[in-house]
């Protein structure tokens, strides 16, 4: 697989983009995945006994999911020596349909010393940042 | 029952071993949608130079959330589930997690602040794979911070 060049990089360069979508049996899935079985992420009455309007995704997975646009731009999955989110703002996932969520990822920073890449990845749904400071540091 | 305080900066013992396993690998990758393929074949991640599967760079989440179930889930450090978002998360790579690894893992309670309203609590786990000549070699740091709303929030 071809792996980027340090040198072609300029701060700001598009790297590429990714739509997720998510139903719920896609959170089924990642719960038993990852072992986190939270019932927010599967049950809805439960989900809105606490307070929230519905299932919502599991942070976690959207923040795994995002940064598959990292890996398959850098070619090798174990470049990706740091990555990092805040978590803004839920996602809802209706019942039936899916959830869409759009992942763009930029050139934010470059370290020539260490041949490093700060991607940064901007994940929205419907219009709104769902993950903030979304940074993926990429060996090259 | 408000956050206990008294947890920042306790450090637990080393967990007992969690084992890599290729079809969990397999499994995990598929879910977030990682199809690179050093997370599906073998002879893939050999090419690439890897002496197993490899895992997606969120994969620790796996092994660190099993570490931080111990303070989590223990009733004195006052942690509501029910009141508790994500707050954010990191993961640093030291070396790539693989397939066949045994992680034994480190946690430690960092902080523990109060901003309005909200109980910040940032926990570390120390990742590391068990090596043939006992020294634990140091894998990954995964940083978590969650927010825990008071009583009256």
């Amino acid at each position: 697989m071809t792996r980027p060049e340090f040198s072609d990089l300029s701060v700001g360069d598009e790297i590429g983009t990714r739509t997720v979508e998510i139903d719920r049996a896609r959170l089924v899935r990642y719960a038993g995945a990852s072992g986190d079985f939270n019932p927010i992420h599967w049950n809805e009455r439960f989900a809105t006994e606490v307070g929230l309007p519905g299932v919502i995704a599991h942070g976690m997975f959207t923040m795994g999911a995002a940064v598959a646009l990292v890996e398959e731009w850098a070619g090798d999955p174990a470049a990706v020596v740091d990555y990092q989110t805040r978590f803004s703002r839920p996602v809802p996932v209706p019942d039936q349909g899916v959830a869409v969520v759009e992942v763009v990822g930029v050139v934010g920073a470059l370290d020539a010393d260490a041949s490093t890449a700060r991607i940064d990845l901007a994940v929205t749904f419907e219009g709104a940042r769902v993950l903030m400071k979304t940074q993926a540091v990429v060996r090259l | 029952m408000p956050i206990n305080a008294d947890y920042a900066g306790r450090t637990y013992p080393v967990t007992d071993a969690y084992v890599v396993g290729r079809e969990k690998l397999r499994e995990f990758s598929s879910a977030v949608g990682s199809l690179h393929p050093v997370h599906h074949d073998l002879v893939a991640a050999r090419g690439a130079g890897y002496p197993d599967l490899v895992a997606p760079p969120t994969f620790a989440v796996v092994v660190a959330q099993r570490a931080e179930a111990q303070y989590i889930q223990d009733p004195d450090a006052g942690v509501d589930f029910s009141r508790v978002v994500h707050a954010d998360e990191r993961f640093t790579h030291h070396r790539a997690i693989v397939a066949g690894d045994e992680l034994v893992t480190v946690l430690h309670v960092d902080s523990i602040v109060e901003r309005r309203g909200l109980s910040m609590v940032t926990t570390r786990c120390e990742i590391a794979a068990r090596t043939a000549d006992g020294e634990p070699q140091p894998v990954a740091t995964v940083t978590s911070t969650l927010a825990v709303r008071g009583d009256d929030a």
